[in-house]
C-alpha cells in the first residue's frame, strides 16, 4: 500500500495553481561550526507574495536566501524552489533551476572587471541563445527599469553605493526571473537612495507580480512596502489609500535563536502582543 | 594565538587535500563539458604567457650565462673548456630551464590567481557567478589551468634558448670560445630524452600552478588579510610542489628512458 502523501507533497502537487508556494522550507536547520544558525526553520512564500525577513544581525536572514539558490546545504530539512528539492540537487542541476531566480548580494557583488553593460548582460551572455543586438536591447531596458541607462560603459568602482545595488538589481531582473532574492538591498544607503530601491522593488512586486524574499534591517523600508504600490500610470509609488487592507502581496517573518518567531502580514504584526516583536517594531 | 589540536590539523589537512583534488579534477573534467570558455582561455594566456615573457627571457639568460660562467672555471682546470656548450645545454634544458621558469610563472601566476579569485570570494562575487547559474570552475578555473600549462610549455622552451645564447655569449667573449664549437656541442649533446624530459615537466608545473593559485583564492577566507594570505600560500606551495614533482618526475622518467 502505498504511502499518504505528506503535507509539503501535497503542497508541492498543485504546482500549476498560481496560489502554490514557489519557496517552501522545511524544518530547515543549519550550524556553523557548532553554532545553530538556522533551527527546525518552516515558512512558505507564496507566488507574487513580497516577504521581508527581519532579525539581529547573525540571526540567519541572508543564509536563508543562499540555502533558497542552494549556495549553502542545511544540516537538516528540505528546501523546495520552484517545486523542486534544492537540498537534494548536484550543483549542476541547480545552474539551471538558478537560472529562474535573481539575486541582489549585501554589498552588490558586481563583477569589478567587467563594465556595467557586462554585468547586467552576464546571465544573458551565458545563455548563448541571444544575438548581440537582443542583448544590448535587454540590458538597456534593464537599466532604464532602474533609471541608470548612462552608467552603461562604466565600471562598477565609478558608481556610488546606491548606484550600484541599482545595476546589481538591473542585473538580477533582466532575464525577468520567477524569484527575486534580496539581500540588504538598502543597507547603508542614504533614506532618499534607500527610497529609490524600495519604490524599484515595489515596482518589480506590483507591475512584473514577481515573488519574492527581502532581507533588511531597516523596518521602515518594509513597512512602505506594505503601505505603498506601485501606480503603472503616474509610473510612481503611491501610498494605499487609507482602508486598504491586504491589497498588496507583503508579508513579514522575524527571526530568533534560530527559530521564527512570527510569520504574517502588517496588520498581525501590528498586533502582535509578543514583547520581542513588540520592541522590535517600536 | 589559539593552539590547534593535532587531530583537527590532520582533519585540516585531509580536508584540503580532498577539496584541492576535487577542485583539480573538476578543471580537467570541465574540458569535456560545455559551455567552454575559449574566449577566457584566450585572455589568460595572453595575460599568462605574454605577461611572463620578460621575466622569463631575463630568468632563461642569466641562468644560462651565470651556469657557463661558473662551469668555465672548473672545466678550465681539467683543460676541457670545449665542454661547456653541453653543461649548458643539457642543464637548461633538462632542469633549470622548466624549474626556473615554473618558479618565475609561480611567483607571478600563481599569486595573481590567488589573489583575484580571494578577492572575488571575498566580495561575493564568486556566489554571485553562482547565483546567475555559471559554474566558477568552468568559467574561472578551467581557462586558467588550460592557459598556463599551454603557455608555460612554450615559455619553457623560450627560457631553454634564451639560457644557451646567454651560455654562448659567456664563452664567446670571457672565455673566447668557437660560437660555432659552443652550439655544435651543445646542439649534439641533447638527446631525445632530455628534450622529452625538459618538455614533459612544464606541463605538471603548468597544472600545479594554475590549480593551487586557483584553490587557495577559491577557500581565501577573512577580508583582505585572508586573500593576502592565500596569496603568500599560493605562491609557497605551488613552489614546493613544483620542485617535490621536478624531483619524482625525473626519476621516474630516468627510470623510463633506463639512463644514469
Amino acid at each position: 500500500m502505498a504511502a499518504p502523501p505528506n503535507a509539503i507533497e501535497s503542497l508541492l502537487k498543485s504546482t500549476e495553481n498560481s496560489a502554490s508556494p514557489v519557496i517552501v522550507f522545511d524544518n530547515v536547520s543549519i550550524a556553523f561550526e557548532d553554532k545553530t544558525i538556522l533551527d527546525g526553520v518552516s515558512f512558505q512564500l507564496a507566488r507574487g507574495e513580497t516577504k521581508a525577513i527581519f532579525g539581529i544581525a547573525g540571526s540567519g536572514k541572508s543564509t536563508i536566501l543562499k540555502l533558497t539558490l542552494g549556495l549553502l546545504k542545511p544540516d537538516a530539512g528540505h528546501i523546495h524552489v520552484l517545486g523542486e528539492d534544492v537540498t537534494q540537487m548536484s550543483e549542476e542541476a541547480l545552474f539551471d533551476l538558478r537560472r529562474k531566480i535573481g539575486m541582489v548580494f549585501q554589498e552588490s557583488a558586481l563583477f569589478d572587471s567587467l563594465t556595467v553593460r557586462e554585468n547586467v548582460a552576464f546571465r544573458l551572455m551565458e545563455e548563448h541563445d541571444l544575438s548581440e543586438d537582443e542583448i544590448e536591447r535587454r540590458v538597456r531596458e534593464s537599466l532604464s527599469f532602474v533609471e541608470l541607462e548612462q552608467t552603461v560603459d562604466m565600471f562598477p568602482s565609478e558608481l556610488s553605493g546606491g548606484m550600484r545595488r541599482r545595476v546589481a538589481i538591473a542585473r538580477a531582473i533582466v532575464t525577468q526571473p520567477e524569484i527575486l532574492l534580496y539581500d540588504s538591498p538598502t543597507g547603508g544607503l542614504d533614506p532618499v537612495t534607500s527610497t529609490t530601491i524600495i519604490e524599484l522593488i515595489v515596482k518589480q512586486r506590483d507591475v512584473y507580480k514577481t515573488s519574492s524574499l527581502l532581507v533588511t534591517h531597516r523596518l521602515q523600508d518594509a513597512f512602505t512596502m506594505a503601505s505603498h504600490y506601485f501606480d503603472r500610470k503616474s509610473n510612481k509609488m503611491l501610498p494605499l489609500p487609507p482602508g486598504a487592507r491586504g491589497e498588496v502581496p507583503m508579508g513579514f517573518l522575524i527571526l530568533r535563536d534560530g527559530k521564527i518567531i512570527f510569520d504574517g502580514d502588517v496588520h498581525e504584526l501590528a498586533v502582535s502582543k509578543d514583547e520581542y516583536i513588540r520592541e522590535f517594531i517600536s | 594565538m589559539e593552539l590547534t589540536s593535532p587531530a583537527d590539523f590532520a582533519k585540516d589537512l585531509v580536508q584540503a587535500v580532498q577539496d584541492y583534488s576535487v577542485l583539480a579534477g573538476r578543471s580537467m573534467s570541465n574540458l569535456f563539458r560545455t559551455p567552454r570558455y575559449f574566449a577566457d582561455m584566450t585572455q589568460q594566456a595572453d595575460l599568462i604567457g605574454f605577461g611572463s615573457l620578460p621575466i622569463v627571457v631575463l630568468t632563461g639568460f642569466f641562468t644560462g650565462a651565470v651556469l657557463a660562467l661558473n662551469s668555465a672555471n672548473t672545466l678550465e682546470r681539467f683543460g676541457s673548456l670545449s665542454l661547456i656548450g653541453q653543461l649548458v645545454s643539457v642543464g637548461m634544458v633538462t632542469e633549470l630551464g622548466p624549474v626556473l621558469t615554473g618558479l618565475m610563472v609561480a611567483g607571478r601566476n600563481a599569486s595573481g590567481m590567488a589573489s583575484e579569485l580571494g578577492s572575488m570570494v571575498v566580495t561575493e562575487q564568486i556566489d554571485a557567478m553562482r547565483a546567475l547559474g555559471t559554474d566558477p570552475t568552468k568559467k574561472l578555473v578551467t581557462p586558467r589551468v588550460v592557459s598556463t600549462v599551454f603557455m608555460l610549455f612554450f615559455l619553457t622552451i623560450i627560457s631553454d634558448l634564451l639560457g644557451l645564447i646567454g651560455g654562448g655569449i659567456v664563452a664567446q667573449f670571457i672565455f673566447g670560445m668557437d660560437s660555432h664549437q659552443y652550439w655544435s656541442s651543445a646542439w649534439q649533446t641533447l638527446m631525445f630524452r632530455d628534450v622529452f624530459t625538459g618538455l614533459v615537466k612544464p606541463l605538471f608545473f603548468g597544472f600545479i600552478i594554475a590549480t593551487v593559485g586557483c584553490y587557495y583564492g577559491m577557500s581565501a577566507r577573512g577580508g583582505t588579510q585572508g586573500v593576502g594570505r592565500a596569496t603568500t600560500q599560493a605562491v609557497v606551495a605551488s613552489s614546493v610542489l613544483i620542485l617535490l614533482v621536478d624531483f619524482f618526475a625525473t626519476k621516474f622518467l630516468m627510470a623510463i628512458f633506463g639512463y644514469r
